[in-house]
């Protein structure tokens, strides 16, 4: 018998028994659905992640100062003072693939504007920082290096902070914010970036000349960081070498291990976000197709009753010159369709709830996140489900097979 | 040359430690054109000759040629195709595909052959279809037909792949006397055009309608002599006229 003949010999069986077949079909539905819908949020959540680093500066390098020990006790991360003046100037000197440089100092503050009062930190930089992250002025202007040599009681402020501090819509820009004891003038307003990479809120943010945060806030002479930004992406694991090169050099570390600071490109978080993003993909894909297998056996029970059911239409066929393998494939196909049929509506629902979930999650504004739909997950359950069918509709498909045709006429 | 040819043909049945000799040697042979009954008591190793016959069973010992060729030793495909090729069947319970066309019904053998377009396959089945008198019914399912109406879409499927003989098992069985006669006059009409067919039955007045008795009893052949044909067509005119109407 021919394939177009099978098809459509298993379609009518499957549709002599609707409510049987639909009920069947419910765990491949179910199954095929939440491998849909785990593989496009997974994939939407990469994508939305990815974007949102794009906006932090894909070329961005940063170095830390790295864990200290003191005692044998550990003092948490970047607490040693191994990065100042004199190692931005070296780095300056000798790192032709960064564009540029920030050092960065925070210093956590309660800042006052008349009656309003916001708590935050202040972020010491270098004018350059903007550039480094893509932030973009507003309203006013960035500070300068002159403003960083004469530790200038200045400050560029982000728009939640303007929201928080001036919520009357007056002109942030020549007023004063107190922050703790200190009074910095506003400068310049940033435009507004949204989220940032690690979901956090990139406008509430101060900026002021790094020198001003070291000399007046903090009291203290190095960096909690240095940012740097490479020439472009693909210069950033170069930059990074030359960086981590010039470092040992001025801090005489011959070996790796020892060194006291850590460098870290935005490429490569990203690189590693990725790769867990997936690895949690593909775990919950995983669990979601469980309930495949648990489809499957249900197709296997339904296939079963189907060749007890229809012994007598087996043996007729074979009496009538059907082979053992045309019936193995008829029953072999008629699985096959039921479990494909169950595929498409699951993969259609999957593709609904997604959309749904996506929505849902972008208007809580909890996760960066973007509808993709997943070709490559909607082709591979069309195999998935070819071989639940097929592998499922063995057994029941070999037993109608080996039927004895003399029995099996005699079936009732 | 005979269309079936049997020597000295036995089968033995294991029955937990027993063996049973359902067939004890039998020989015989059935010319093209004949039109044979075989008869015999239950028990006596009728369905066991028949399932042979039709290629369903192959024997213990002896050999068995159909229309030239010797399928005692034939593997399951093989034997599945001389059942396509060779042999119609037509059973005691009609055995059509339920919710199925009487159309589809009759060109189901033909699926099994490959040498058979779809157009072809419409085409002899119409034919054997109106061969049998149902050509206004072709697109009814089994269960719009009377039980008389399904034996004849049954013998339709039996004649659609041209075989060289029909086997037909107790075919009357289920029908009442009236519709008996009609399906054994129809099978005298395709006797007539040339047709072999051979026909299990216990029933004498049945088997008086053929040309040649095969009695059976204990897994041999008892008797085996030519019947002077009664006229079914005859024999359904002489019924009186149904109670019923």
């Amino acid at each position: 018998m021919n394939f177009a003949n099978l098809i459509k010999l298993a379609i009518r069986a499957i549709l002599r028994n609707k409510t049987r077949a639909l009920l069947t079909m419910l765990g491949i539905i179910i199954g095929i659905s939440a491998v849909i819908t785990m593989l496009s949020l997974g994939e939407g959540v990469k994508q939305g992640m990815t974007s949102e680093f794009a906006s932090m500066g894909t070329n961005s390098i940063m170095v830390m100062p790295a864990r200290q020990h003191r005692g044998g006790v550990d003092m948490g991360n970047s607490t040693s003072k191994s990065l100042d003046d004199k190692d931005l100037k070296a780095l300056q000197a000798a790192c032709p693939h960064v564009a540029t440089f920030s050092p960065s100092v925070t210093a956590a503050v309660q800042m006052i504007v008349g009656s309003c009062n916001h708590s935050g930190s202040v972020q010491g930089c270098s004018p350059n920082y903007l550039t480094i992250n893509n932030y973009s002025l507003d309203r006013g202007l960035m500070f300068t290096e002159q403003d960083v040599l004469t530790y200038a009681k200045v400050c560029v402020i982000g728009q939640t902070i303007v929201e928080e501090l001036f919520p009357g819509g007056e002109n942030p820009v020549g007023q004063s914010i107190r922050c703790g004891n200190i009074p910095l003038k506003v400068i310049g307003v940033l435009k507004e970036k949204g989220q940032g990479g690690f979901g956090n809120d990139a406008d509430d943010i101060v900026l002021a000349p790094y020198t001003t945060v070291q000399k007046r806030f903090l009291g203290i002479n190095y960096f909690h960081m240095l940012e740097a930004s490479a020439v472009s992406q693909e210069a950033s694991e170069a930059a990074a070498t030359e960086i981590t090169h010039t470092l040992r050099a001025t801090h005489k570390i011959d070996n790796p291990d020892n060194d006291d600071f850590e460098v870290m490109t935005m490429n490569e978080l990203m690189t590693s976000m990725d790769s867990m993003m997936s690895m949690i993909t593909l775990l919950l894909t995983a669990i979601a197709s469980i309930s495949l297998i648990v489809g499957g056996i249900g197709i296997m029970n339904i296939m079963y009753v189907t060749v007890t059911e229809r012994t007598r239409e087996i043996g007729l066929r074979m009496s009538i010159g059907a082979r053992q393998h045309d019936i193995m494939l008829q029953f072999l196909l008629e699985s096959v369709v039921l479990s494909l049929i169950g595929g498409l509506i699951g993969i259609l629902l999957g593709v609904m709830l997604s959309y749904v979930l996506v929505l849902a999650i972008q208007s809580s504004g909890s996760m960066p996140i973007s509808f993709i739909l997943s070709y490559s997950a909607i082709v591979i359950s069309f195999i998935v489900c070819v071989a639940v069918g097929v592998f499922f509709g063995w057994y029941p498909a070999r037993k109608a097979a080996n039927l004895d045709p003399i029995q099996a006429l005699r079936y009732e | 040359m005979a269309i079936i040819d049997i020597k000295d043909l036995r089968r033995d049945f294991v029955v937990g430690s027993e063996i049973v000799h359902a067939l004890r040697g039998i020989s015989f042979s059935i010319e093209p054109g004949e039109f044979v009954s075989i008869m015999g008591t239950s028990g006596s190793g009728k369905s066991t000759l028949l399932n042979i016959l039709g290629c369903l069973d192959t024997p213990t010992s002896g050999t068995y040629t159909i229309d030239g060729t010797d399928v005692s030793t034939l593997n399951r495909n093989a034997q599945a195709d001389i059942r396509n090729r060779k042999i119609g069947f037509v059973f005691q319970s009609y055995n059509l595909l339920p919710r199925t066309s009487v159309l589809e019904n009759v060109e189901l053998p033909l699926m099994y052959n490959k040498q058979y377009t779809a157009r072809q396959r419409r085409e002899r089945a119409m034919e054997v279809i109106h061969r049998v008198g149902l050509d206004q019914r072709i697109h009814h399912t089994s269960a719009q037909l009377s039980g008389g109406q399904q034996q004849r879409v049954a013998i339709a499927r039996a004649l659609v792949g041209d075989p060289v003989i029909i086997l037909a098992d107790e075919a009357t069985g289920n029908l009442d006397t009236r519709t008996s006669y009609e399906i054994m006059a129809l099978f005298q009409q395709l006797h007539s055009q040339g047709t072999t067919i051979a026909f299990v039955t216990h029933e004498p007045d049945i088997a008086a309608f053929t040309s040649r008795t095969i009695k059976l009893r204990d897994g041999h052949i008892t008797e085996d002599y030519p019947v002077p044909t009664a006229n079914a067509q005859a024999a359904l005119d002489a019924l009186p006229i149904n109670e019923d109407y």
